[in-house]
């Protein structure tokens, strides 16, 4: 283990990879990241009028739930059941953005707009109506029916409207959404590669063998790799959150003791899914012919990408994808500050692929050594 | 007559298909050198994998000190050198010697004390701070053997420990072999030096997945009628 590390900060290149490479992407994505796309809603509304709750459920992908008080709306806006909450305070409106998706936000904002525009739009009609009625029978009163459609235009197109946003302000961006996964991702990836490369450096070199010809025991020699890069993952990911907190910006609301806890349970998964795969290659490039098979799918499936747009089975291959759950917790801790305990489910289930793995790999050197 | 260390007893080997051994009978005594010479392919490493454990034999068997392999804790008395050189080049010599020292399960002061011993023996006492990433091929084949040489293991395998030394270095590192020999400790070694296997005290001859001779090498040279072990190794060859 203390060989492993050695071996390790005498490689300066595989450091630099390993530390440098995930700031300097970051940056970049900061940079370019900022778009949005269409994702589905799910607005709460407390004392709203009739006609602008259908004109907001008749915009597409939003559904509108309504809810008799402000507190049990919050209480469905904090179990993430609905994304926004508005309010109609007297004449004005109160808005409130879980605002853990920037996108979702924005679709929240776009529909309220458009749906402010109908109501306004349709009782100007009808005033209209009524007052082209009543030209008819008294023309003298025109320029005071007129008077009253401008003044009731007035009055209900600019209520004040109030924004308020549970995570972050009005800047969070896209970005600030997937860099929680962003970063389980990057310590994934490097653990992964590095991790599969050493132990196949090891094999192909014979020193695996002569290791095999001690009496060492197999499992040492895994918990050994696991120890010294669990070590490695620590330093890398606490430089990641410290780039992500000071350079970048981001506001963490939780601890960022559990980020760390979380991204060192996953880097050492990667590195167990490492030495495993890295059976299974001959060769350095063999090794990088994994990485369009088996990391790649875990980018798409992380949630980087909204799953809830995907159709129910692929939903599902997410179930088995590491860092959806790194991601979701440290989603969870970053943007809503939660505690261990509500991680629970998420750590089971990273500490069930460790173990499995781990498993594997200690009979996995079987193939090198009988005993 | 010595103890028994190695006892291979009608060991059969297969690879899938390929039946790679097909009957080994061979066996190392304390007090010798064994040479184990045989064309590429014959199957001699395999032979050493399976006395490592690092293969469990298909049929026959193979013992160890009188204990069937594989068996893990056993390992700590046999000091293998594989064909290739198996150093960690990022690390020094030193560091190397050290690393595999601590997985043999040597305790701190016998580490210290084996490392100048072993890189005296092998001459590399000078070079021992470098990485080996700098070493030339010889001074890695030099380092290697050394690492197999720590702990003075009862039993050294050696696979052609001296590919790559120069002849004033060969004669140093088999006289070394001798040395450990004369201690009571015994010595499986393959080569394809021929002259080098006149210096074993047995010759086992691997021919076709069987040992066609097992003898001293002055018997087999007599059996054969011929005058060196090269010609021994020839004629058997074209004997099949």
């Amino acid at each position: 283990m203390n060989r492993v590390l050695k071996e390790l900060f005498r490689d300066k290149r595989t450091l630099a990879l390993m530390f440098l490479a995930p700031i300097l992407i970051l940056l970049l994505m900061s940079f370019i990241f900022n778009s949005n796309s269409t994702t589905n809603v799910d607005i709460a509304t407390v004392s709203m009028p009739s006609n602008i709750n259908s004109n907001l459920d008749n915009t597409k992908h939003v559904n509108v739930t309504k809810y008799s008080s402000k507190k049990a709306a919050n209480k469905a806006l904090k179990d993430d059941k609905v994304d926004a909450i508005i309010q109609k305070k007297s004449d004005n409106y109160d808005l409130t953005y879980s605002n853990t998706d920037s996108t979702k936000t924005a679709a929240v904002k776009m529909a309220f707009k458009n749906a402010m525009t109908n109501t306004t739009i349709s009782t100007l009609k009808s005033k209209l109506t009524l007052a082209s009625t009543a030209l008819a029978k008294v023309q003298s009163q025109i320029p005071n029916a007129a008077g009253t459609t401008t003044q009731q235009k007035q009055t209900s197109s600019t209520p004040k409207i109030t924004n308020h946003y549970v995570y972050g302000n009005s800047d969070t961006g896209f970005f600030d959404k997937i860099l929680p996964i962003l970063m389980g991702f990057f310590v994934f990836f490097f653990v992964f590669l590095i991790s599969g490369m050493a132990l196949l450096k090891e094999r192909t070199s014979g020193t695996l063998d002569r290791l095999l010809a001690t009496p060492v025991k197999r499992y040492e020699i895994v918990f050994g790799y696991m120890a010294s890069y669990g070590i490695l993952a620590v330093i890398q990911t606490i430089i990641i959150v410290i780039v992500t907190v000071w350079l970048i910006g981001i506001q963490v609301v939780g601890n960022i003791f559990y980020v760390i806890l979380i991204n060192l349970i996953l880097a050492l998964v990667a590195l167990a899914f490492g030495i495993l795969v890295s059976t299974f290659a001959n060769s350095e490039f063999q090794m990088m012919q994994f990485i369009p098979i088996l990391v790649i799918p875990q980018v798409f499936f992380s949630g980087i990408i909204p799953l809830d747009s995907m159709a129910g089975w692929v939903k599902d291959i997410s179930y088995i994808i590491p860092i959806k759950y790194s991601g979701d917790a440290a989603s969870r801790v970053i943007m809503q500050g939660q505690g261990l305990g509500s991680l629970g489910l998420d750590f089971g289930v990273l500490f069930i692929f460790l173990i499995v793995l781990t498993i594997l790999n200690v009979v996995g050197l079987k193939r090198y050594r009988k005993v | 007559m010595a103890d028994l260390t190695i006892s291979l007893k009608h060991l059969v080997k297969k690879f899938g298909n390929q039946t790679v051994l097909k009957d080994i009978n061979l066996d190392v005594h304390t007090h010798e050198i064994v040479g184990l010479i045989g064309p590429s392919g014959a199957g001699k490493s395999t032979v050493i994998k399976t006395a490592l454990g690092m293969e469990v034999a298909d049929g026959g068997s193979a013992k160890v000190f009188g204990t069937t392999m594989p068996n893990r804790e056993l390992l700590a008395n046999i000091g293998y050198m594989a064909q290739t050189d198996a150093l960690y080049y990022d690390l020094s010599g030193k560091e190397n010697l050290k690393f595999f020292a601590v997985m043999k399960g040597l305790t701190k002061d016998e580490t210290s004390k084996e490392i100048d011993h072993v890189a005296k023996v092998v001459d590399l006492t000078q070079d021992l701070n470098k990485r080996v990433s700098g070493y030339s091929g010889g001074m890695m084949r030099r380092l290697s053997l050394a690492i197999a040489l720590l702990g003075k293991p009862k039993l050294l395998i050696l696979d052609e420990p001296t590919v790559g030394i120069d002849p004033a270095l060969r004669r140093q590192i088999w006289k070394e072999l001798q040395n450990i020999r004369d201690e009571g400790r015994s010595i499986l070694i393959t080569t394809h030096v021929m002259d080098e296997a006149e210096l074993t005290d047995k010759v086992a001859l691997l021919l076709d997945g069987k040992v066609m001779a097992f003898d001293k090498p002055d018997v087999l040279k007599m059996q054969y009628e011929v005058d060196s072990i090269e010609d021994v190794f020839l004629k058997a060859e074209g004997d099949l």
